[in-house]
């Protein structure tokens, strides 16, 4: 084990960041009948213009795998590359591959089949023309077999239909036709409407996707993953437990993680950094070796802001489901640490105004540790697409985050005013992930800094996670989480003795000792 | 501004009397500032939320406007931040726009 020498000189093993992975899911017809802002429209104005134009703004999947932000998201290019992109994005297509560095594009047709897969509880129902049609295109590996062989288990489109049109099942389309269903998993409790179990299918299968991809993609046997750690933020249970949860484990299972036990973790868009850092405790701990931590997307958040894309003209570029998977390991010597001594908080009595929170998450754990802003060479905080945020009035939120950190830098007198446009850009990057509420939260870069701390391009780099409490009406708290990542100082400069080495240097310490005593016996 | 504002504003005022009320905003952009500065004073223009039809004529504000009336310290800590990451000029000629159209009207 390799270790890394803090300030203080003494030796710690931090956990390492082993293997990263993106996915996205194109789902024009899940955002029809799923997205809020469409179900919430048709209650209230079935008749509306918003509504008649809508299906005349989703993109194809040609459309959407060209999509400069999303090639990135798989990491097909980097961020900086959108900074010189003809904009807007959406006029000016590059290549669109569907496989990536990172991670890969999923047609909705495909992720159909994969839901069907993910499904433990033949709650999903597949015409069998259909299902033959994507049978083959499926990756197998990693793959659970027992419940690859659920999309031999079709059901007659008719009765499909007749379920739909009961209100038993949520209807499963592809280009506006019915193939298949979620079915209802309770006839009156309300968390197993077949609304709900869609959902958290759709979390569920994202998830999957991603956690395979991670394993193929990296290499990693299965049976090697200790535990599972799912941060997205669907509620997974009945009436009696809503949120009782583990998706963690429901996604292990289908990935072949057999040897893996988990748990879900909650904080709005900060679930994933508050994931990160408990994965990380325990592999620095020793409790575990292996910790994946995971999401995946959300079917509620598609086409958010379709109305003020549809009004301007735009493409609805809401329609990509996210997910991904982090492995974080005890240390190997090579891949980057979680310094887990720099750890930032919003505590709850930090105050919620702006400068309070960038104080708490980014100024005040550098400060402790004897940092600097201008130290930490890349920020990861929210990294929402500006295309899609902009139009509808939400700003460029990941270029106003990094604003406020040099802001923040400013005030403490560690960068000039006049640099502070500058730092926007050197220090940060443009924002590409889609707007999936936990998924843009400073995860997204954890591949290209993964990539850079390995390839010493930069020496280190902060990933903050911010959550918005106030949506569950339980708090109007604010919550934010930071780490630091930084290169391996790799085996050579580890020092950390073995327990094998101790025992060995003791023996020979003893015999030295002993033949000291045998001598000076003999000697009298 | 979203709904559960809007009938917050709306209860207030109508608890209190609209000549004891004062909204001060806090937005990051212009465009919505004047937007909810709009809302307040003259209903909602979206035609959406509790105050559609209800102009409660509020005087309303920006923080960014009020500078002078809070205390340095407090400003200094929780404020100077965000004078130099967003764009104040334009927030409070918006802001000035908006107060100035309805009264004249």
């Amino acid at each position: 084990m390799a270790s890394e020498v803090t300030k203080g000189g003494s030796l710690v093993n931090f956990p390492v960041i082993r293997a990263t992975a993106y996915v996205l899911v194109h789902a024009p017809d899940i955002l029809m009948g799923h997205g809020t802002t469409i179900t919430m429209e048709r209650v209230k104005n079935p008749d509306s213009e918003y509504l008649k134009a809508l299906p005349g703004h989703l993109r194809s999947f040609q459309e959407a795998v060209g999509y400069l932000p999303n090639q990135v998201y798989i990491g097909n290019a980097h961020p900086r590359q959108l900074t010189d992109h003809p904009s807007p994005w959406y006029q000016h297509p590059v290549e669109p591959r569907t496989q990536g560095r990172f991670g890969q594009i999923l047609d909705q047709a495909e992720f159909y089949g994969l839901m069907k897969i993910a499904d433990s509880f033949n709650l999903v129902e597949l015409s069998a023309e259909f299902a033959a049609s994507i049978k083959d295109k499926l990756p197998t590996a990693n793959l659970s077999a027992k419940h690859f062989a659920q999309l031999d288990r079709t059901r007659d489109l008719q009765e499909i239909e007749e379920m739909v049109v009961s209100h038993q099942a949520d209807g499963l389309y592809q280009d506006g036709q019915l193939v298949g269903c979620v079915r209802e998993a309770h006839d009156t409790d309300p968390n197993l409407s077949a609304h709900v179990v869609f959902e958290n299918l759709v979390c569920k299968a994202s998830g999957v996707l991603a956690l395979v991809n991670l394993l193929e993609r990296f290499q990693i046997d299965p049976k090697e993953i200790d535990y599972i750690i799912e941060t997205s933020e669907e509620a997974i249970g009945d009436m009696n437990q809503r949120g009782g949860g583990n998706l963690a484990k429901a996604i292990g299972e289908i990935g072949n993680c057999e040897n893996a036990s988990g748990a879900d973790i909650r904080g709005f868009c900060a679930g994933p950094a508050h994931g990160i850092l408990s994965a990380a405790a325990l592999v620095r701990a020793g409790i575990f070796k292996n910790v994946v931590v995971l999401a995946g997307g959300s079917s509620a958040k598609l086409g958010m802001n379709s109305r003020d894309h549809v009004n301007k003209q735009m493409p609805v570029l809401e329609d990509m489901i996210g997910g991904y998977a982090i492995l974080i390991s005890e240390n190997d010597g090579i891949n980057p640490v979680i310094r887990t001594d720099i750890v930032g908080k919003h505590k709850i009595g930090s105050g919620s105004s702006p400068q309070a929170v960038i104080q708490a998450i980014v100024a005040d754990p550098l400060e402790r540790n004897g940092l600097k802003i201008t130290d930490v060479d890349i920020f990861a905080p929210e990294l929402q697409n500006p295309e899609i945020t902009v139009p509808a009035g939400a700003g460029d939120v990941p270029l106003a985050n990094y604003k406020m950190i040099g802001a923040m830098a400013v005030k403490r007198g560690e960068l000039d005013k006049s640099e502070l446009a500058q730092f926007t850009t050197s220090h940060g990057m443009t924002g590409f992930a889609p707007t999936q509420g936990h998924i843009p939260s400073g995860v997204p870069l954890l591949g290209v800094i993964r990539e850079e701390l390995l390839q010493g391009k930069i020496k280190r780099a902060m990933v903050i996670g911010k959550g918005s409490l106030f949506l569950g009406r339980m708090t109007d708290l604010f919550d934010g989480i930071s780490l630091i990542l930084e290169p391996n100082q790799g085996l050579s400069h580890g020092s950390e003795l073995k327990l094998e080495d101790v025992k060995e240097q003791v023996r020979l310490i003893l015999a030295e000792a002993m033949e000291q005593a045998a001598e000076s016996l003999a000697r009298r | 501004m979203d709904m559960a504002n809007q009938a917050r504003i709306k209860e207030t005022a109508e608890k209190y009397g609209t000549d004891k009320v004062v909204v001060i905003l806090g937005g990051a952009e212009a465009e919505s500032a004047g937007l909810t500065a709009e809302t307040v004073i003259a209903g909602d223009p979206t035609y959406a939320g509790p105050l559609t039809n209800v102009a409660l004529g509020l005087p309303v504000y920006h923080i960014f406007e009020l500078k002078d009336l809070i205390d340095p310290q407090v400003y200094e800590d929780q404020i100077s931040m965000m004078e130099m990451v967003l764009n104040v000029e334009e927030i409070i000629t918006e802001m000035s726009d908006i107060r100035s159209q309805y009264q004249d009207g």
